[in-house]
């Protein structure tokens, strides 16, 4: 370890004390997950960023409290719904089998809704990725909102990184206990919130509420709200930067995603470079902006420095921005030495053009017509949706029946798909089959029809029998149309099917 | 101890102290999480011999503290489902048979549970779907041996056929060949006549001796006109359909060996109510009368 360290290793930094420029203190800050100093297999190095202030700081927190306040918000919501359906907002009724949002109720055989959400959730991670870069990891991402939430309480309970890093060295005492007990309570509780509330979006939630300290919720809701208050405590509290290096998969599709003219945390090295310290009045000339104070890498959750490039270890939280704006000001040199930038900008710099941002290019366009054109066909859908649907499934075994007096019966049971929050009455007819007439255990049939009786967001079923003399039959197989309409409302729901007539005696099958 | 463990100069590391050829083996221990892991299946396996059934004995095996089984609790699982159904069941057997298709819900368990029962009970015979095969009789046409109703299907059900219970439903064909009641030539005329009734080509001057034959030996059960008699269980001959086949070796055959299969007395392996609930299910398959 000793000979590569002292081979490969850049030294642990000599000029850890000192200053950077007047009235700006080095940071001894090292970014220990920086491509060239990180071993392979080295242990995970406890990186413990440095608050700052901002105005990305201060969006961030905005946002964290959006979303936080949407996730336990949500399930609170009441929608009322007429019968016995359930009265909350959104609900993913697992025991009954339904997804309700609002005044949308999904069945489970129109899951391809969820699909579409799904897709237009990729789609647009893609398009803002194309505009702005990792906007998704560095606001919006579970992992990111959390973890920052955790690292706000270790920074109440243990103060700021030097005094993180002073803690950690120092011996046990009861300031320490004390200190890393609260910090691990309240990540406890923060972990418990977020998994028990995670649950409520699958059960009636003031109900789980109720039932979930008395011991009365099921067994279900125990298990996941355990196994996501562990993934919240592990991931937000201890592996942190790890999920977004090693676990997600989305920094290496953002890779391809990426691309030279979407925005993304930049160090300006065009502006920066050379690097070094500054003493009060020495000139700016010919050198760069940056005094290396590293006040960038003490901010970095992801413990890398943003002047090494664009990193996938980097997840674009813009806190760096703000660490160094701050050290801009105080130097009286412009802000945005690190900024939202693009690839492109800095090569146009360099070529002496301006900096231009080209948010409509051939991607984003492409991104955003199939974003509009996938969400269209999904709000036509629902738009559209009937409240009626038939599932017909052909007896098989046996295929048909012969009967006595020469004819042929053919079984088909047939369910009726009830999606409307009133019983209705509907007409069940099966066309196709010449001469062929209807019959059915439990109903009269009526006109060649029976009606059915469907309860409200039910499912009807019945079996009906085709009773058909072969000898009007011109082929082994008959394709029928099982047609379902209630006369209240006219909607029509059919289902395709067969008829089959067997073979007969004297063949005269021509269709195989 | 000693504290002194020979380290190699190189890497540092700690050696076995075992050299081949002058080649020591660095002695790299194994991912903490890894030991830790090992440890803790190792304290789980102790904790499992004691808590689970786990060690075998001379005659068996230790029961383990939880007292777990996996027969038990089928067998717990399979009374609590049985208790969750007893009201339905006892509800269908209180109902008149015929009256179970007018309350829909009761109509519908019937027929659910009659379906499993069948699946289990008579489906190896009757088919899958009631379809039946060669020998064994189809529920799902038209045409019944005996009573066809939903309580003649129930009595079936309750008694079986050719069994030894009383009230058993009986039919016996006579095998007219080989009990040598009739000549071979006999057979073979009475055959051609069999094919006439459901109105197959036949050589008309056999049928016409075979019609002599028919008067004397088999109307008292087929009836004169051969459209059999369903209170004993004696098949239409004039229809398309055949337990064993409607060509003419298939109905020669029949006249020699006077075949009939048993249906087992379904009473003396399932409740009463179960029974209606087949009787239900049976009736439903659209055979039914």
């Amino acid at each position: 370890m000793k000979l590569i360290d002292a081979l490969d290793r850049p030294s642990q930094d000599p000029l850890a004390s000192g200053e950077a420029a007047h009235g700006v203190v080095r940071s001894d800050a090292v970014a220990v997950n920086n491509a060239q100093q990180r071993e392979l297999y080295e242990k995970r190095q406890q990186i413990y960023p440095k608050a700052v202030r901002g105005v990305w700081r201060r969006t961030k927190w905005a946002i964290v409290a959006l979303l936080l306040g949407i996730y336990y918000l949500v399930p609170f919501l009441r929608w009322d719904r007429p019968g016995a359906a359930p009265d909350q907002f959104l609900l993913v009724d697992f025991s009954g089998r339904r997804f309700y949002f609002g005044p949308i109720e999904i069945w489970p055989q129109e899951l391809y809704y969820v699909t579409g959400l799904l897709i237009l959730g990729a789609i647009g991670l893609f398009l803002a990725s194309a505009l702005f870069g990792r906007v998704w990891c560095g606001y919006a991402c579970p992992q990111t909102v959390w973890t920052d939430l955790f690292i706000a309480v270790e920074h109440w309970f243990e103060g700021d990184r030097n005094q993180r890093i002073r803690l950690d060295k120092q011996a046990w005492d009861f300031n320490k206990a004390w200190r890393k007990t609260g910090k691990h309570v309240a990540w406890l509780i923060i972990s418990l919130a977020t998994g028990g509330w995670f649950v409520a979006y699958f059960h009636d939630a003031p109900t789980l509420f109720a039932g979930f300290f008395t011991l009365q919720a099921p067994m279900s809701a125990y298990v996941f709200a355990g196994l996501l208050t562990a993934t919240t405590y592990v991931f937000a509290g201890t592996l942190r930067e790890q999920v977004c290096t090693y676990m997600c998969p989305w920094p290496r599709i953002q890779a391809a995603m990426l691309d030279q003219e979407a925005l993304s945390v930049t160090y300006r090295y065009d502006r920066g470079e050379p690097r070094g310290p500054h003493k009060k009045n020495d000139t700016w000339d010919g050198r760069g902006d940056c005094i290396d104070c590293r006040q960038c890498v003490a901010a970095c959750p992801a413990g890398i420095d943003i002047r090494d490039g664009l990193q996938i270890e980097c997840i674009n939280c813009a806190l760096c921005i703000d660490a160094c704006d701050e050290i801009m000001v105080k130097i009286d040199r412009p802000r945005g030495l690190i900024a939202y930038d693009t690839i492109q900008n800095i090569e146009r710099r360099e070529a002496g053009e301006k900096s231009s941002y080209r948010f409509i290019r051939g991607r984003t366009l492409f991104y955003a017509v199939l974003f509009v054109g996938i969400g269209g066909l999904m709000l036509g859908g629902l738009f559209m949706r009937t409240t009626l649907d038939v599932n017909v499934q052909r007896d098989r075994a046996p295929l048909f029946v012969p009967l006595s007096t020469g004819q042929v019966r053919n079984a088909y049971t047939v369910k009726v798909l009830n999606k409307a929050d009133h019983a209705r009455d509907v007409r069940i007819r099966i066309k196709g089959v010449k001469g062929g007439h209807l019959l059915a255990n439990e109903l009269p049939v009526v006109d060649n029809s029976v009606v059915l009786t469907a309860g409200p967001d039910r499912v009807a079923q019945v079996r009906l029998f085709v009773v058909a003399d072969p000898e009007h039959l011109n082929h082994r197989s008959v394709p029928v149309m099982i047609e379902v309409t209630s006369p209240n409302d006219g909607e029509v729901a059919r289902s395709k099917s067969v008829f089959i007539r067997g073979e007969q005696s004297e063949e005269r099958d021509d269709d195989d | 101890m000693s504290d002194k463990k020979p380290k190699d100069d190189i890497s540092g590391v700690e050696t076995t102290g075992h050299s081949w050829d002058g080649i020591t083996e660095l002695n790299n221990p194994l991912p903490r999480w890894w030991v830790l892991t090992f440890y803790a299946c190792i304290a789980w396996a102790v904790v499992y011999w004691v808590a689970m059934p786990a060690w075998p004995t001379i005659s068996g095996h230790t029961k383990g503290l939880l007292g777990m089984s996996d027969r038990r609790q089928v067998d717990l699982e399979v009374a609590e489902l049985v208790s969750s159904r007893a009201p339905q069941f006892a509800q269908l057997h209180a109902t008149p048979i015929e009256m179970v298709s007018k309350n829909k819900e009761l109509f519908q368990f019937a027929q659910e549970s009659g379906r499993v029962a069948f699946a289990q009970n008579c489906s190896t015979c009757h088919g899958a779907g009631g379809q039946g095969a060669k020998g064994f009789p189809s529920l799902v046409d038209d045409v019944w041996l005996w009573d066809g109703s939903i309580q003649g299907i129930r009595s079936t059900l309750q008694t079986g056929i050719r069994t030894d219970h009383p009230e058993a439903r009986f039919s016996q064909m006579p095998a007219f060949g080989r009990d040598k009641l009739l000549e071979p030539q006999q057979i073979a005329d009475v055959a051609q006549y069999v094919l006439t009734l459901s109105r197959q080509p036949a050589d008309a001057r056999a049928a016409a001796r075979g019609a002599e034959i028919f008067a004397a030996n088999c109307v008292a059960c087929h009836g004169a006109e051969g459209k059999g008699d369903q209170t004993q269980g004696a098949p239409n001959l004039t229809d398309r359909e055949w337990l064993y086949g409607g060509t003419l070796q298939d109905i020669t055959t029949q006249i020699n060996l006077g075949r009939g299969g048993v249906m087992p007395t379904m009473s003396q392996r399932l409740d009463p109510a179960t029974l209606d609930a087949l009787a239900v299910y049976v009736h439903s398959l659209g055979g039914g009368t």
